[in-house]
């Protein structure tokens, strides 16, 4: 069963179907997404990714990352530590309630943002007498982005941690190294994988979410569209091209970010 | 990191406050087929040289109205219908006498639901009665999310009231029928414009003429046909300032200048240039070429004013739930 | 929590439990307490009358079953891909391994866009499958379609680390004692990788119950027949009925929440596994 043997015909058979699923269900639309984005030419394609709406989503978008990525992978972090470091009462809830925001749908998500930070909100009135503005902001959708894609660098790292159990970081300690510098130099260094993985997938999510922003999102043109929504705006213009060369952005990021997984993988092996 | 997080979110905030002087911008918040005709208004109202900047939102129109509900911070508001307009005045958003702030009911235009079919007409479609026959599919947005859909719920009655004299049980139907024509149901009107035109599906789009006519200019009368049928149902486009905000903002006055530019004979002519019709008499005479004639009732005559629609029709379990939901 | 501290060895339990319940609070739990209340302030009967209305139930009947059927084909192909991706070396499995997790990356409103297009009748599958009667587009197919595709890579996933443990010298001792390849699979294979596989499905069929990006573009949104429960808390939004808006956004919550504590469950199955295995 290893590179040595030869390969029996159901071997084969299985890798052939294998193949065929991942063409048809993932290959066949990568390359639909090109060929319909570049139909009138690379002049065109390009005219309609430096559009200026286009280009404010694409910023607006890879804003929102900067700031979503930096704060989940700290609280990540500071959670998959507390849950693998430490027993406590509570500690199953905690670890259920992390999850839970990824296996809600996003509309979900939306809704509850909606309830809380929307003029007839739990906090609505709070806001307006206090003349803060969070629905249909920018910093809603940071928001609901911060929100849906909370559970994944701490998922990364949790069974990783409790993998790599607790031996290191004691003997750090016993030879007197500070909390930090037992986190700067034992524990990061053996999760940092972990911790960019969860990263690449929250990155992933945050510039591709769709229902939830399109929930707390304005829709102002050229000021709160971010790219998805950019893309369903582009296709009912009547701007086919332009909404497959938007969505071709994000499949290349779609494809760069695997990219840079397999990459980190195969670092990692090594 | 720390410093960028930190002026990441001073220009979040710095966004999410409302500007307190002198604004030079002011958003927009408008129905979902009216995209390009605010986008040649707005061009045509920076050309008399006005420098204020105007932002469009574009959704179906009562999700327009829960957004500045729920804070969306629309200076105007350039709806498709009355209805939704009034849900502002209640959430004390817009003044009670709106209508009267601008000439001829705060409409500057209107429209109607009106037919787009396929190159050659192959189903013959001519009048609603057509539209409930086995075998023809029927495209319209979701009556109970758009203004536009529901419009074509109110002409398809307004038609079936008067061809089987006001008989429900022949009324309901034919609605049931037409609306089991139907294979999918958008939110918005547009949405409902690319499943007919970019997805081929149905025989015949029904939506606001203006659109109608749009889609015949921008794809070519070799590809589409637009067909009036003999009687719709006039469908005001209602605009109006959004009090609250504008107060906030201070925006009132470029607010007013901007939505008294709709009504404008410059204004009027971009209207009609985008196939809504216009308000003004010499410029409808100029375009009386491409409008033709139309028998149009009104919601008073036919239905008894807007307030009785929605309790009657639109309202959880009304007439319209009869028809659509609970088929 | 102090009587608690002086037992950890480790520092930073404090700071850690400081921040992540801050966080959770401010970005988790208050959002969703905010909804709790709405659905809360409404009472039990108008609450019922909401989550039982006919459409609620064709809604969580078209849901549920097109998650369903989705979880069974993402089985199929999610164990199949786990396997060879495992089992074999062969040009282009790297490829493969990272073409896997595409879905995971490609944003949902992209997938729809990019489903629609190929099942279109004009589109390059439509094209096939149309004159032979089937229709996807529009149609509950659709929608399993959508599903399936967005959550995929879940099995395989869970799969995949499972089957590269299973040991190989095990399923070698029993073909030397006459075991057949299928006796191999079926005792030794399939009850090792058991709990990993269901525990995939059980994500892969949450996941499929909240898709909305990806199943609003290829679904027809007619009611009662292809519309899903997160497209009618969308209308229900837009027609201001916030009060059905919440209900129906609770009820899609617990279920996510029980199918949380389901998979958790079935990993705490899967540790006592491989504990009692070493």
């Amino acid at each position: 069963m290893d590179a040595q043997t030869p390969r029996s015909v159901g071997a084969n058979l299985l890798i052939a179907l294998a193949f065929l699923f991942a063409g048809m269900l993932l290959v066949v639309p990568l390359v639909l997404i090109f060929s319909i984005a570049l139909r009138d030419g690379v002049g065109a394609y390009l005219n309609a990714i430096l559009e200026p709406a286009t280009l404010h989503a694409v910023f607006l978008t890879v804003t929102t990352a900067i700031i979503v990525v930096p704060i989940n992978m700290v609280v990540g972090a500071a959670l998959a530590w507390l849950v693998t470091r430490f027993r406590f009462r509570g500690r199953n809830l905690l670890v259920s309630f992390i999850e839970l925001p990824a296996a809600v749908s996003p509309i979900v998500a939306g809704v509850v943002y909606l309830f809380l930070y929307g003029n007839q909100g739990l906090l609505g009135p709070l806001l307006q007498w206090a003349g803060v503005q969070v629905m249909f902001t920018p910093l809603a959708i940071v928001l609901v982005s911060l929100f849906v894609t909370a559970p994944y660098v701490a998922r990364e790292l949790i069974p990783l941690m409790q993998q790599q159990g607790t031996e290191d970081e004691e003997a750090a300690l016993s030879l007197g190294a500070t909390g930090w510098q037992m986190f700067w130099h034992v524990t990061l260094p053996n999760i940092r994988w972990g911790l960019v993985y969860g990263a690449v997938l929250t990155n992933a999510r945050v510039m591709g979410e769709f229902g939830a922003v399109s929930v707390v999102s304005g829709s102002i043109r050229g000021q709160t569209n971010t790219l998805p929504l950019q893309i369903n705006l582009l296709f009912n213009d009547f701007n086919i091209a332009g909404a497959f060369a938007a969505a071709s952005t994000l499949a290349l990021i779609a494809v760069l970010t695997l990219l840079l997984k397999s990459l980190l993988e195969a670092w990692e092996r090594r | 990191m720390n410093k960028l997080l930190i002026s990441a979110a001073a220009a979040l905030a710095l966004a999410s406050t409302p500007v307190l002087a002198q604004p030079t911008d002011i958003l927009n918040a408008s129905y979902d087929i009216a995209r390009e005709l605010f986008e040649a208004e707005n061009a045509a109202y920076a050309a008399t040289g006005a420098t204020v900047t105007i932002n469009q939102s574009h959704a179906g129109s009562s999700a327009q109205a829960r957004a500045i509900l729920e804070g969306l911070q629309a200076d105007v508001v350039t709806f498709n219908q009355v209805t939704d307009v009034q849900r502002l005045v209640e959430g004390g958003y817009v003044s009670e006498d709106w209508s009267s702030d601008f000439p001829h009911n705060a409409a500057p235009f209107y429209s109607f639901p009106s037919f787009l079919v396929r190159a050659g007409n192959p189903k013959g479609i001519s009048d609603w009665g057509d539209l409930a026959q086995e075998g023809v599919q029927v495209i319209f947005p979701n009556p109970k999310t758009s203004g536009n859909g529901r419009y074509t719920y109110l002409a398809a009655r307004a038609w079936a009231t008067e061809e089987y004299a006001g008989d429900e049980a022949q009324i309901e139907e034919f609605l049931t029928k037409l609306f089991a024509n139907v294979p999918v149901f958008e939110t918005g009107g547009r949405a409902a414009t690319t499943a007919f035109t970019e997805r081929q599906l149905g025989d015949v789009l029904v939506t606001f003429e203006a659109e109608t006519l749009a889609v015949v200019e921008l794809m070519g009368p070799d590809n589409y046909e637009a067909i009036v049928p003999s009687v719709s149902f006039l469908s005001e486009f209602p605009v109006a300032i959004v009090d609250r905000v504008v107060d906030a903002r201070g925006s009132r006055e470029i607010a007013k200048a901007y939505l008294d530019f709709l009504f404008s004979p410059e204004g009027q002519e971009v209207a009609a240039a985008n196939f809504h019709r216009p308000q003004d008499e010499t410029v409808a005479a100029a375009h009386a070429g491409t409008f033709p004639e139309i028998r149009l009732v009104t919601v008073d005559d036919a239905f008894g004013g807007w307030d009785q629609v929605g309790s009657e029709h639109f309202a959880d379990g009304g007439l319209l739930d009869r028809v659509f939901v609970n088929q | 929590m102090a009587q608690h501290r002086s037992k950890h060895l480790l520092p930073g339990f404090g700071l850690s439990m400081g921040l992540s319940l801050f966080y959770l609070t401010l970005i988790v739990l208050l959002p969703i307490a905010a909804m709790l209340l709405k659905v809360a302030g409404m009472g039990w009967p108008e609450f019922w009358r909401i989550i039982s209305s006919n459409r609620a139930l064709s809604a969580y009947r078209v849901t549920f079953s097109s998650a369903l059927f989705a979880t069974a084909i993402n089985g199929v192909i999610g164990l199949l891909l786990a396997w060879v991706l495992t089992r074999y070396r062969f040009p282009g499995r790297r490829l493969l391994d990272a073409l896997v997790d595409l879905p995971f990356a490609l944003p949902t409103a992209v997938a729809g866009l990019v489903l629609v297009t190929l099942f279109d009748a004009s589109g390059w599958y439509g094209q096939l499958l149309e004159p032979a009667g089937i229709r996807v587009s529009y149609t509950q197919l659709g929608i399993i379609a959508a599903m399936a595709f967005t959550s995929v890579p879940f099995v395989v996933r869970s799969v995949q680390p499972v089957l590269e443990e299973v040991e190989t010298d095990l399923e070698s001792a029993a073909m030397t004692l006459g075991a057949s390849r299928w006796q191999v699979f079926t005792r030794i294979i399939w009850p090792a990788i058991l709990p990993a596989f269901i525990g995939g499905c059980v994500i892969s069929f949450a996941r499929s119950l909240g898709e909305f990006g990806a199943v609003v573009f290829i679904a027809g949104n007619l009611p009662g027949v292809t519309e899903i429960v997160s497209l009618l808390i969308f209308i229900r939004l837009d027609e201001y009925n916030y009060e059905a808006a919440a209900a129906l956004a609770f009820v899609l919550l617990v279920v996510a929440l029980l199918t949380l504590l389901a998979s958790n469950a079935l990993a705490a199955w899967q540790v006592r596994y491989v504990d009692r295995k070493s």
